[in-house]
């Protein structure tokens, strides 16, 4: 990956909703380049989306979150895509990762109630063939979110003007 | 507590109290008409004769208003990478408070002398390492150790405000140098000569440059180190940015031939690992440098601050992607800052290092004042840019942009400059 190309992701990782015109005047490209660079990311599969974080303790909406660690055992005819292609399907997956250690995969899972995630453990991870055990954590608070800070903070003690 | 405003006059306190009652609260400030006790204080000549600093007023400004968006920070906006603060707290908990050797911690020295191979220089580090209280310090005591009184220290200007009364404090006489924005501020051959350089003892070179962010390439050092071994220049290198070098490599000037024996290069954690706090530097060179700068050192400083120390430690082994992070941010803000002026219709040399910008507004302002236009700026949108001349007179007719602040920020903060000029 070239400089420019590099320099357009971490803008768009600080900062999705950066325009094409502050976009290109941080990398250097002029606007069509950044286009055509979006354009391939996004072909290539390098660029999956753009999307909000938000904090939902802020709204008035209900929100609950919880992480699940599920444990599965391989057969011959069952591999680990087959039973993530399985699980990912459910829209209240937010991400499923395959993971080392005690655990296969870790599923971030998130609905309006316990009981819409309780139900989306119990009747659509756990009945899988090849799910031998389920963990479920509950979400208590978030304090960051992909780089972004839930907790208001102003640490800026500089001085104004230094030489 | 005690009821007394002042706070000065506890009566537990069983010190020998002073006669005259002088020092009511605040610090002295050199500027209040003389009593008979500021009669006692008077400056000494050398003191008296370096003007107070050209950024003052607008620090006094700047921090009266809350609306104020500044663009004339000198330091990082970053906070120092925790494997830096953790090996500080580390240290305390450990109880590791006692002085280290006059020359600084013989692992840090290592470390230090391990990371500069980077930049192509090579250094001893038990003889050819000197750790200090930032590079601040190390620039200190270059010219305490180096200038006899009188003689002639080159100074390209614009240039860090700290070296012309550093000169001064040591009794040297300060010999301007004018780069120039058609030169992209480079330092060249002909500047030098022009300005009598060829005659002097000692040249201070700045690069990355505050406040300009110019940097030199290759070809250009290798000139000013011809014209350094010609004339028998000795050269103090103040690379305190060179870790923020955003187009091609860092060039030292110690690095061209015949120079290592003549250049003592400073650098330090302030910048690349966002640590100015920490107050850490060092400076290298040839052993009889080092021995002179430590002679200094030992005498007036004992040693640089234990504790930071440790986080610089920790600094250079754990936080290389840390510092990389940053300077990729920096860059980016830099293409954006440097952009937005262009179409604004400003003037600006293309910044390769450090973190300011330094846009021509001599157009702009009445007179081509670059303190006028700062200050219009600052009272009629509240955006604080360093005027130019406060770094020297090579300054007029320019300002400092610092881009060492957030990219939501700089955008306020290039919309108001727009509205300004309409």
């Amino acid at each position: 990956m070239d400089e420019a190309t590099r320099s357009l992701i971490d803008a768009l990782v600080a900062d999705a909703r950066e325009s094409t015109a502050d976009l290109a005047r941080q990398t250097g490209l002029d606007e069509a380049a950044v286009e055509e660079r979006l354009g391939e990311l996004e072909e290539s599969g390098a660029l999956r989306g753009y999307t909000a974080i938000v904090d939902w303790d802020a709204t008035d909406e209900e929100r609950v979150s919880a992480v699940v660690e599920v444990n599965v055992e391989l057969d011959r005819e069952t591999d680990y895509d087959d039973v993530a292609r399985r699980i990912a399907e459910s829209p209240a997956v937010d991400s499923l990762r395959l993971m080392s250690g005690d655990y296969d995969f870790a599923v971030n899972v998130s609905g309006s109630s316990m009981g819409d995630v309780s139900r989306f453990v119990s009747e659509e991870v756990a009945p899988l063939p090849a799910v031998t055990k389920t963990v479920t954590h509950y979400v208590m608070e978030t304090f960051k979110e992909r780089g972004v800070r839930f907790v208001d903070h102003d640490d800026d003690d500089r001085l104004s003007v230094t030489p | 507590m005690s009821g007394n405003e002042n706070g000065n006059e506890t009566g537990n306190d069983d010190r020998p109290a002073t006669d005259g009652g002088t020092a009511e609260g605040s610090p002295p400030t050199g500027e209040e008409e003389g009593g008979e006790e500021s009669a006692r204080f008077a400056p000494a000549d050398r003191v008296e004769s370096v003007p107070p600093s050209g950024i003052r007023e607008f620090f006094e400004v700047a921090e009266n208003r809350d609306d104020v968006i500044s663009l004339g920070v000198g330091e990082p906006d970053f906070t120092a990478p925790w494997p830096a603060r953790s090996a500080a707290i580390d240290s305390l908990e450990r109880g590791r408070t006692s002085y280290t050797a006059n020359r600084g911690m013989p692992a840090l020295r290592r470390a230090i002398s391990g990371r500069v191979t980077r930049y192509d220089q090579s250094y001893d580090p038990d003889s050819e390492v000197l750790v200090t209280t930032g590079a601040s310090e190390a620039v200190d005591l270059a010219f305490r150790a180096f200038v006899n009184p009188g003689d002639t220290v080159a100074l390209p200007t614009p240039t860090y405000v700290s070296y012309e009364p550093g000169v001064r404090f040591a009794g040297g006489e300060p010999l301007p140098v004018h780069t120039r924005h058609e030169d992209d501020w480079a330092l060249t051959p002909e500047a030098l000569r022009e300005a009598g350089a060829d005659e002097a003892d000692v040249l201070v070179l700045c690069y990355p440059n505050n406040p300009t962010g110019a940097t030199m390439d290759a070809d250009e050092m290798d000139a000013v180190a011809a014209f350094c071994r010609e004339h028998d220049l000795l050269v103090v290198a103040d690379e305190i940015y060179a870790a923020l070098t955003y187009e091609g490599d860092h060039q030292s000037v110690a690095t061209r031939p015949g120079m290592r024996e003549r250049t003592v290069v400073i650098n330090g954690f302030s910048k690349a690992y966002a640590m100015t706090g920490l107050r850490l530097g060092y400076a290298m060179g040839p052993e009889a440098a080092i021995d002179a700068m430590t002679k200094v050192h030992q005498y007036a400083m004992l040693s640089a601050p234990t504790t930071a120390q440790h986080a610089a430690l920790a600094a250079i082994e754990r936080c290389d992607d840390e510092v990389e992070r940053m300077r990729r941010e920096y860059d980016r803000r830099r293409r954006y800052v440097v952009s937005r002026l262009r179409e604004l219709g400003i003037e600006v040399s293309e910044p390769g290092g450090a973190f300011y910008a330094f846009p021509r507004v001599a157009e702009l302002a009445p007179d081509g004042d670059a303190r006028a236009f700062a200050t219009e700026l600052l009272e009629a949108e509240g955006v604080a840019a360093v005027p130019g001349t406060a770094f020297g007179a090579g300054g007029e007719g320019h300002i400092r942009i610092s881009y060492a602040t957030g990219l939501d920020d700089l955008k306020e903060a290039m919309a108001r400059i727009e509205r300004f000029l309409s």
